[in-house]
């Protein structure tokens, strides 16, 4: 069996023995639940109402892309939470030791415990996505544009994230790590805002700076990718909210967070190969 | 480290010895290529330090053996047996050995949350061993196991070295080293301050303190074919044998010759006396 594989495979089941990944989608599906009840009730409530059908539709649709934005922070949260400490804890640890020892070379073992993550990561942000999509269907009848490229991106915002800890665990403790990359989704969250800020006073210094704080940190920018290809008209104009289309990342921007997150990753397995443990 | 040279014949129990801070733990772990030295080059079996296909060839116990807490025993070696490309049949029979060979048979289910220290060192030795290694480095293998668990843990190292295998022991335990190794190098600072022939010294002369209740004096000229006598002091008389083998045929002599003795003591610079002797007594172990 190749040793990526037999990697990957441990940390895989890492996750569901230690049973992260199942009290994450536990906690998922209380969320799915509260959601659905909360879309439930505003469809009552607009009914009741003389709101026109294409307006409450609308607003439905602006209520579903807020719980996916909640999907959205609950799995950049769950990705950096579950992955922080797996290679500087078991380098702090000792039992990375053992491991690096077999005839094992360490870019195997690091890419397979990415690949176990990307795994793991797949199972939760595919359940809690399409749970939260399907709430909104069967309880208020609406759907999203592009759900798949939309999911799809939301998943490259998770793998950036989890890429961005396995590069800064290489170097810092675990503790370190998480303050590091929090601190860079914060950065890049700050930035999505300033740039959105600019849609106001165009050519302003907030671009420059937002779309700095996205080349540093692109995980916002692919949000906003994502919001800009799923979301209803009327949730595009609501201007300064987490899915205005005042300032949409391009394309590119998606292709330089996937360069981005190669280039981390390959960098963690240049330090990860020179490293003392 | 600084000016470490050594070469480890094949099939040798050999060890190393040090104070605290000395580097042991380090010099072991650039053998493995787990640490990077600064300048110089290391050889295992003829490859250079850290190359991952003679890695098949080497087993390691780290020090303070640490794993996932949530595999079992069975899991933890099954996990290591694949890293070095053993299949599932050959795992099959390769795991149950190991473990009724370290003693955890009955605990094959078990997590290792629950394990004990020492259980931690036995499975970690367990692992070292998966894939019958030709080298094995064992980083104080008997820290953490009580009498019963030294004795296997010896047991098994020699079992390894009558197998063929070399074994590289890193232990503060120098009782354990003194009857378990055959050669020994003591490090200081990073640099080799000695290295003795274990089994060399096993055959030095040695100094007896005898106490018997009938010792003639054509006893005492009897004992001449294998010891030169110093002095008999009432019931007690000090030689000095010629090889520590003899010791059991000059205990015979003095029982069939009617001596009676009731104490019979072998005096020999103890692996510690040397090491005190070496490394200074300031330091600790």
């Amino acid at each position: 069996m190749n040793p990526v594989w037999v990697i990957a495979s441990i940390t895989f089941r890492e996750a569901a023995r230690k049973k992260i990944l199942w009290t994450a989608l536990v906690v998922g599906i209380g969320f799915v639940i509260v959601f659905g009840a909360g879309l439930y009730y505003q469809l009552t409530d607009l009914r009741n109402s003389n709101i026109a059908p294409f307006l409450r539709y609308q607003l439905l649709s602006a209520t579903l892309m807020i719980g996916l934005y909640t999907v959205d922070l609950l799995a950049v949260v769950m990705t950096i939470l579950t992955s922080l400490d797996t290679i500087s804890g078991e380098i702090a640890s000792g039992t990375i030791q053992a491991i690096a020892t077999k005839p094992v070379a360490r870019w195997q073992v690091l890419i397979g415990k990415w690949a176990g993550f990307v795994a793991m990561l797949a199972v939760y942000v595919g359940a809690m996505f399409s749970g939260t999509l399907a709430a909104g269907y069967w309880i208020a009848g609406v759907s999203l544009q592009n759900p798949i490229s939309g999911g799809s991106l939301v998943y490259l915002e998770c793998l950036v994230v989890l890429t961005a800890t396995f590069l800064v665990g290489t170097w810092f403790s675990t503790l370190t790590n998480g303050v590091i990359v929090l601190g860079l989704h914060g950065l890049a969250f700050l930035g999505g805002w300033l740039e959105q800020m600019s849609g106001f006073a165009q050519g302003s210094g907030l671009v420059t700076l937002g779309v700095v704080s996205s080349l540093i940190m692109p995980t916002e920018a692919i949000w906003r990718r994502a919001a800009f290809l799923m979301q209803p008209p009327l949730a595009g104009a609501l201007q300064s909210s987490p899915f205005a289309n005042v300032s949409v990342p391009s394309g590119a921007m998606v292709g330089y967070a996937g360069f981005y997150m190669l280039l981390m990753l390959a960098l963690a397995i240049y330090h990860f190969q020179r490293r003392d443990l | 480290m600084r000016n470490l040279s050594l070469r480890v014949p094949r099939g040798e129990i050999f060890g190393f010895l040090g104070p605290n801070g000395a580097g042991k733990s380090t010099s072991i772990k650039m053998l493995l290529g787990l640490v990077s030295p600064s300048g110089g080059e290391a050889f295992v079996l003829g490859a250079p330090s850290g190359d991952v296909e003679i890695r098949r060839k080497i087993g390691f116990l780290p020090e303070d053996f640490r794993f996932y807490q949530w595999l079992t025993a069975t899991e933890l070696l099954e996990f290591h047996g694949r890293l070095c490309g053993m299949d599932a049949e050959k795992l099959r029979e390769r795991v149950p050995y190991l473990l009724d060979l370290v003693g955890l048979a009955p605990h094959q289910g078990k997590r290792l949350q629950g394990f004990s220290k020492g259980m931690l060192q036995r499975i970690g030795l367990a692992q070292a061993l998966i894939h019958d290694p030709e080298v094995i480095f064992l980083d104080e293998p008997t820290s953490g196991l009580d009498p019963m668990g030294r004795r296997l843990v010896r047991d098994i190292i020699r079992a390894q070295r009558d197998r063929g295998a070399t074994v590289f022991l890193n232990s503060h335990l120098l009782s354990e080293i003194e009857v378990t190794c055959d050669q020994v190098v003591f490090i200081r600072d990073g640099e080799i301050v000695t290295t003795r022939d274990l089994r060399s010294q096993r055959n030095e002369n040695v100094r007896v303190t005898v106490r018997a209740r009938k010792m003639t004096p054509q006893t005492i000229a009897g004992l001449s074919q294998w010891a030169t006598c110093s002095q008999l002091d009432g019931e007690s008389l000090t030689l000095t044998a010629n090889s520590r083998e003899e010791l059991p045929e000059i205990l015979g002599y003095l029982v069939q010759s009617g001596s009676a003795p009731f104490e019979f003591t072998p005096h020999r610079i103890s692996l510690e006396d040397l090491f005190m002797e070496i490394v200074g007594e300031d330091r600790g172990l």
